[in-house]
C-alpha cells in the first residue's frame, strides 16, 4: 500500500504546531473582507492526532445506556464494558440496571473459536437473574472481526425469554461516534410501536436526546406537563422500555442533542408521522424558546401558550437578582469551548453571553457544516472554531487566547487545571443539573465559582504568588 | 466460584491500559495505541478521573479499510503525527484487541517506518508491547511495557554500582517514597517506570506537550549494568517481567519482592536494600519503623479480630493481606479479576497459617461474585479502589480506599502504600475507619474514642 506521508516538519507553523492535516478543521473568524468558510469536518479522525472523541461504541453506549430497566450486555473483551461502568450520570426514579456492567469477556479462545455460545449462555444467565424489559447487545471492535451472529442470538433468546433483545451494531472502528449514534437509533426504532398507544393524548410530546443527567429530564418533563403537555417516552432519559414503545403514539418529537437523537426523529416522522422540533434546555434564552416553540404547536389549546409564558416568568424572575451578581464579576471574562456536539455549543454562547462572558475558542466533537457555519455567524472576531480537536490545540488556544474559562468534559479537565484556567464540566458526568431555568442558575453559579476562585493567585501563569 | 457467564461489574481492566500508564513513566513518552480510537479516549479519561493530570494517548485510529487490509498505513501515518505534533524522544506502542486480531505484525511495520523515514532525523525510539485485551488484565500490560522498555534499550556494559526498581503498578506518591529511600541511601538506581511527577505533577508556566518526569531513556539503557534488580509483585513471573529479563540477558541477579506493605515486607525490602548497598538503613527509616511498632502497640485493640474484605490486583491483595494478618486484621476473603493461579499459592508462601482461619482466596472473580461471598463472611469492613463502593453503601460497609481507581475521593495518586511510611498512612486509616464506626454507632456521642 503507498504510504501518505509527507517527510519534514514543514508544518511547525508556531511555538505550538498544528499538523498539515489538521489545519482545516480550524477557523479563525477574522473583520475585513468576505471570509471563504470551508471548515473540514463530518470525517474519521486523523491517527496520531490524539483527538478526544471517542468510537462507534461510544456513541451507542451513551444513547442507550440511560434506559433503567434494561440489561446492557458488552460483547467483547473487558474493556469497553469495564471503562463504561457507571460512567454517566443519568439518574432514574426507579430500577437501575443500566449502572451495571456486563460482559462477554471475551478470552482467546473465545476469540478463535467465536463467542456466540458465550454470548447466549451470558444473555440467559443475566436475564434470569435480573428480569429486565429488554437486553441490548453491544458489538465491539473484535466482534466485527470474528464474525459472530449476534442477529441469530438475539432473535433465539428474545423467543426463548419473550423480552426484546435488540443488537446494537457498534463496533468501534466502523465509523465514528455519529455512527454509535445511528446504530443506537436503529435499536430503539425496532422497540418504538410494540406498545399499545392507548390513553394518550393528543397534546402530547415524546422528549428526545435528553439523558437525565443529574436529573435534569425531570426538570424539564415537569415544565412540560405544568403546560398541560404529557410526557409521553424520554429518550433515553429515565428511559423505561414500555414507555419507549408506545412512544409512537406522541404527537409531536421534542429533540435536544440532535447529534444522537436526529436520525430517530426522522425516522418516527417517516414511519408514524410525528413531526419533530429542534430544542435546546441550556439558558434562559433557549430553554424559554423550547417551551414556546412546543406550545405554539399546539394552537388549539391557548392554555398551552399561556401557561409556558408564565412558567418563563415566574422562573426567570426567581433566578434574574442571583444572576446579575454572576454577571457583574464575570463581565469580560473570556470562555472556550469544547464540547461533544455542536449544537450545545450555540447555547453555550448564549448563556455565556447571559452573564457577559465572551466566547473565544468554540469546538466540538462531531459538528457538520452547518453547525459550524451557524456558530461562525454568532461568533465574534478572533474566535475560532475547531472540529474533532486535540489536546496540543485545544492548549494553543486557550493560552493564545488568554481564556478564563473552559467548558467541556473530562478529558478536557486537566488541560484547563493545568494552564490556571476555570472548567466547567458540561458532559456525561455532571452532578449538578445545568438545563433548564435552575440549569442556567447552577451553570452560572459553577462558572464564577471556578473563574472567581482565589487560588489562581498560585497559577504560575497569572504570577504566581 | 459460581460459573458464571458474563463477567458483571468487573474488578479488572484491560491489558493496554496498564502499559499506556506505564509508558507515562518514561521521560518524553507518548503512549500510543495502535486500534480504535476508543481505545485510547476511554483509557484516558480512565486514567484521568484517578491521576487528574492530562494524559494524551495517540491512536491509530482504525477504520473498516484498515481492519480490512492491515493497520501498517495508519499506524505509520500516526507515529508520523505524534513525532511531529508532541515531539518525542519515545513512542510506547501498545495493542489492542484489534489490531492483535487482524495479526498486525507491530515490529515489521515499525521496521518498515524506519526504513521510509530514512536517518535524515533521529526517530524517537519506539517501544512495542503485545497488550491483546481478551487475555489478562491491565497489570499484565503494565509489565509487559516494563520489560519491552528493558528490552528495546538495555545495553550491555561494564557492571555499575547501580540498582534498577521494577516496582510494578505503585502510587506516585510511593514512587517519591521509593526514590527517596534509595537516595537515603546513597545508591545510584533506575526505577521504572517513574511517573511520580508526569501524573502527579505541578502547574504549567508554559505548555508541555509531555509532562515533565519520567525514567530517561539513557537510565533505562544502563539497567543492562546494573549490580541487582529489585522487583516487586507476588505473582511477576521471571519470563514476563524486566528483571527476569535482565537477569536471562545480562545476567543482572533478580530480587524478587512481595509489595513492601506491613512491617515485615518492609524489612524484608530494606534487608536487600541494605545488602546490596552494605549500608545500614538510614536513621529516618529506622524511625520511621519504630514509630509504626509504636503505633501497632497503640491501635491493636482497635483493630484485631476485625475482619476485612479485599479486593484488587493480584499483588495487591497478597501484600494487603499479609499486612493485615500482621495486625490481627483477618482478611476474610481475597479476592481479584487476576488469574494468574499463583494467587493463592503465595499468599501462603508470605503468611503459611492463613488457611487456618478460613479464609478464602478467589481469583478471576468480579465484583456481583464478591458480593455474593460478602454476607456470609460477616465482614467489618472493606479495602480496595472506589469500584467497590456500591457494594460498600449496599451492606453499610466502610471502604478503606486503596490502589486504582480512586474516582470518588480526592488524593488517589498521593496514598502511600509501601514501606514503613505507607503502612504507617494505612494502618491509621484502618483504625480510624473502625473508631469512626464505633463513634457514629454509639448513641452516647463518646469523644475519646
Amino acid at each position: 500500500m503507498e504510504l501518505l506521508i509527507e517527510k519534514g516538519v514543514g508544518s511547525m507553523k508556531e511555538e505550538i504546531g498544528i499538523l498539515e492535516a489538521r489545519q482545516s478543521q480550524i477557523f479563525e473568524k477574522r473583520s475585513g473582507e468576505e471570509q471563504q468558510f470551508d471548515i473540514a469536518c463530518d470525517k474519521t479522525s486523523l491517527s496520531g492526532s490524539v483527538s478526544q472523541r471517542a468510537c462507534v461504541f461510544c456513541g451507542s453506549r451513551v444513547v442507550l445506556y440511560p434506559v433503567a430497566d434494561a440489561i446492557h450486555i458488552v460483547h467483547g473483551p473487558i474493556g469497553c464494558a469495564a471503562y463504561t461502568w457507571d460512567i454517566r450520570g443519568a439518574v432514574s426514579s426507579g430500577p437501575e440496571l443500566h449502572r451495571l456492567s456486563f460482559s462477554t469477556d471475551l478470552q482467546e479462545m473465545d476469540v478463535i473459536y467465536g463467542g456466540e455460545k458465550k454470548l447466549y449462555r451470558s444473555l440467559v444467565e443475566l436475564i434470569d437473574q435480573y428480569q429486565p424489559k429488554a437486553a441490548f447487545i453491544y458489538s465491539t471492535c473484535i466482534i466485527g472481526l470474528i464474525g459472530d451472529d449476534i442477529e441469530a442470538v438475539c432473535k433465539k433468546v428474545a423467543k426463548e425469554k419473550g423480552i426484546p433483545v435488540m443488537p446494537v451494531h457498534s463496533e468501534g472502528f466502523k465509523g465514528t461516534k455519529k455512527d454509535g449514534y445511528k446504530a443506537a437509533c436503529s435499536a430503539l426504532m425496532k422497540l418504538i410501536g410494540t406498545g399499545s398507544t392507548e390513553g394518550i393524548s393528543k397534546y402530547s410530546i415524546n422528549i428526545l436526546g435528553e439523558f437525565n443527567l443529574a436529573g435534569e429530564a425531570w426538570i424539564i418533563r415537569e415544565y412540560y406537563e405544568r403546560m398541560g403537555i404529557q410526557v409521553v417516552a424520554t429518550m433515553t432519559g429515565d428511559g423505561r422500555i414500555d414507555a419507549i414503545r408506545r412512544s409512537h403514539g406522541a404527537s409531536l418529537n421534542v429533540v435536544q442533542c440532535s447529534g444522537s437523537m436526529t436520525t430517530l426523529a426522522r425516522e418516527m416522522e417517516e414511519k408514524y408521522g410525528i413531526p419533530c422540533i429542534r430544542v435546546s434546555y441550556f439558558g434562559f434564552e433557549d430553554m424559554s424558546k423550547s417551551l414556546y416553540d412546543v406550545a405554539a404547536l399546539f394552537p388549539d389549546r391557548p392554555e398551552i401558550m399561556e401557561r409556558a409564558r408564565e412558567i418563563v416568568r415566574d422562573e426567570i424572575r426567581k433566578y434574574y437578582p442571583e444572576m446579575q451578581k454572576f454577571r457583574s464579576a464575570l463581565t469580560g471574562k473570556k470562555a472556550a469551548i469544547y464540547v461533544g456536539g455542536a449544537f450545545k455549543t450555540f447555547s453555550l454562547f448564549k448563556a455565556l453571553r447571559t452573564v457577559g462572558m465572551s466566547v473565544v475558542l468554540a469546538g466540538s466533537q462531531t459538528g457538520n457544516k452547518d453547525d459550524y457555519r451557524r456558530l461562525k455567524e454568532m461568533c465574534d472576531e478572533g474566535t475560532v472554531i475547531v472540529d474533532d480537536s486535540n489536546p496540543v490545540e485545544l492548549s494553543k488556544f486557550v493560552l493564545e487566547k488568554e481564556a478564563d474559562l473552559l467548558i467541556g468534559g473530562v478529558k478536557e479537565r486537566p488541560i484547563a487545571f493545568k494552564l490556571g484556567v476555570g472548567f466547567c464540566d458540561h458532559n456525561h458526568e455532571r452532578k449538578i443539573p445545568l438545563a433548564g431555568f435552575v440549569g442556567m442558575y447552577n451553570f452560572a453559579k459553577e462558572v464564577y465559582e471556578s473563574v472567581m476562585s482565589p487560588v489562581w493567585q498560585f497559577s504560575p501563569r497569572k504570577g504566581g504568588l | 466460584m459460581t460459573a458464571k457467564a458474563a463477567t458483571q461489574n468487573a474488578c479488572k481492566l484491560c491489558n493496554p491500559l496498564g502499559a499506556c500508564l506505564a509508558f507515562r513513566g518514561i521521560e518524553k513518552c507518548v503512549p500510543f495505541l495502535h486500534g480504535s480510537q476508543g481505545c485510547a479516549t476511554y483509557i484516558r479519561r480512565y486514567l484521568i478521573s484517578h491521576y487528574k493530570e492530562p494524559i494524551d494517548i495517540a491512536s491509530s485510529n482504525f477504520n473498516e479499510e484498515t481492519a480490512v487490509f492491515g493497520g501498517s498505513h495508519n499506524l505509520q501515518l500516526g507515529l508520523k503525527n505524534v513525532s511531529q505534533q508532541y515531539r518525542p524522544e519515545v513512542i510506547g506502542i501498545a495493542t489492542t484487541c484489534l489490531s492483535e486480531t487482524i495479526g498486525d505484525d507491530v515490529p515489521m511495520i515499525l521496521k518498515e517506518y524506519r526504513a521510509v523515514m530514512g536517518s535524515d532525523e533521529p526517530l524517537p525510539v519506539m517501544i512495542f508491547a503485545s497488550t491483546p485485551s481478551y487475555s489478562g488484565t491491565h497489570i499484565d500490560g503494565f509489565h509487559a511495557a516494563v520489560r519491552s522498555a528493558v528490552k528495546t534499550l538495555a545495553e550491555e556494559g561494564p557492571r555499575k554500582n547501580l540498582v534498577n526498581i521494577f516496582p510494578g503498578m505503585i502510587s506516585p506518591a510511593d514512587i517519591r517514597y521509593l526514590k527517596e529511600i534509595m537516595n537515603a541511601f546513597g545508591i545510584p538506581f533506575v526505577l521504572l517506570p517513574d511517573y511520580s511527577q508526569t501524573l502527579d505533577g505541578g502547574p504549567w508556566a508554559e505548555y508541555h506537550r509531555i509532562p515533565p518526569g519520567g525514567a530517561p531513556v539513557h537510565a533505562i539503557a544502563s539497567t543492562g549494568c546494573a549490580s541487582a534488580s529489585i522487583e516487586f509483585g507476588s505473582t511477576l513471573e521471571a519470563q514476563k517481567s524486566a528483571a527476569g529479563y535482565l537477569e536471562e540477558r545480562f545476567g543482572v541477579p533478580r530480587h524478587h519482592l512481595p509489595l513492601p506493605i506491613g512491617i515485615k515486607a518492609s524489612d524484608r525490602f530494606f534487608a536487600v536494600v541494605e545488602k546490596l548497598t552494605e549500608k545500614p538503613m538510614p536513621a529516618v527509616y529506622e524511625d520511621e519503623r519504630r514509630r509504626l511498632v509504636d503505633a501497632y502497640a497503640d491501635g491493636h485493640k482497635y483493630v484485631f479480630g476485625k475482619r476485612a474484605i479485599l479486593y484488587g490486583e493480584e499483588d495487591l491483595v497478597i501484600s494487603m493481606a499479609a499486612f493485615l494478618h500482621e495486625i490481627g486484621v483477618l482478611p476474610v476473603l481475597c479476592a481479584s479479576g487476576g488469574k494468574s493461579g499463583l494467587m493463592k499459592k503465595r499468599l501462603l508462601e508470605l503468611v503459611p497459617d492463613l488457611e487456618d482461619p478460613g479464609i478464602r482466596v478467589r481469583e478471576n472473580v468480579d465484583f456481583v461474585d464478591i458480593e455474593h461471598e460478602a454476607p456470609e463472611l460477616l465482614p467489618d469492613f472493606l479495602i480496595g479502589n472506589s469500584k467497590g463502593f456500591t457494594m460498600s453503601k449496599r451492606h453499610m460497609l466502610p471502604l478503606v480506599r486503596i490502589g486504582f481507581p480512586i474516582h470518588d475521593r480526592f488524593g488517589g495518586q498521593r496514598l502511600h502504600h509501601l514501606g514503613y511510611r505507607g503502612t504507617q498512612e494505612l494502618f491509621d486509616r484502618i483504625v480510624n475507619t473502625v473508631i469512626e464506626q464505633r463513634q457514629k454507632a454509639s448513641s452516647i456521642g463518646y469523644t475519646y474514642m
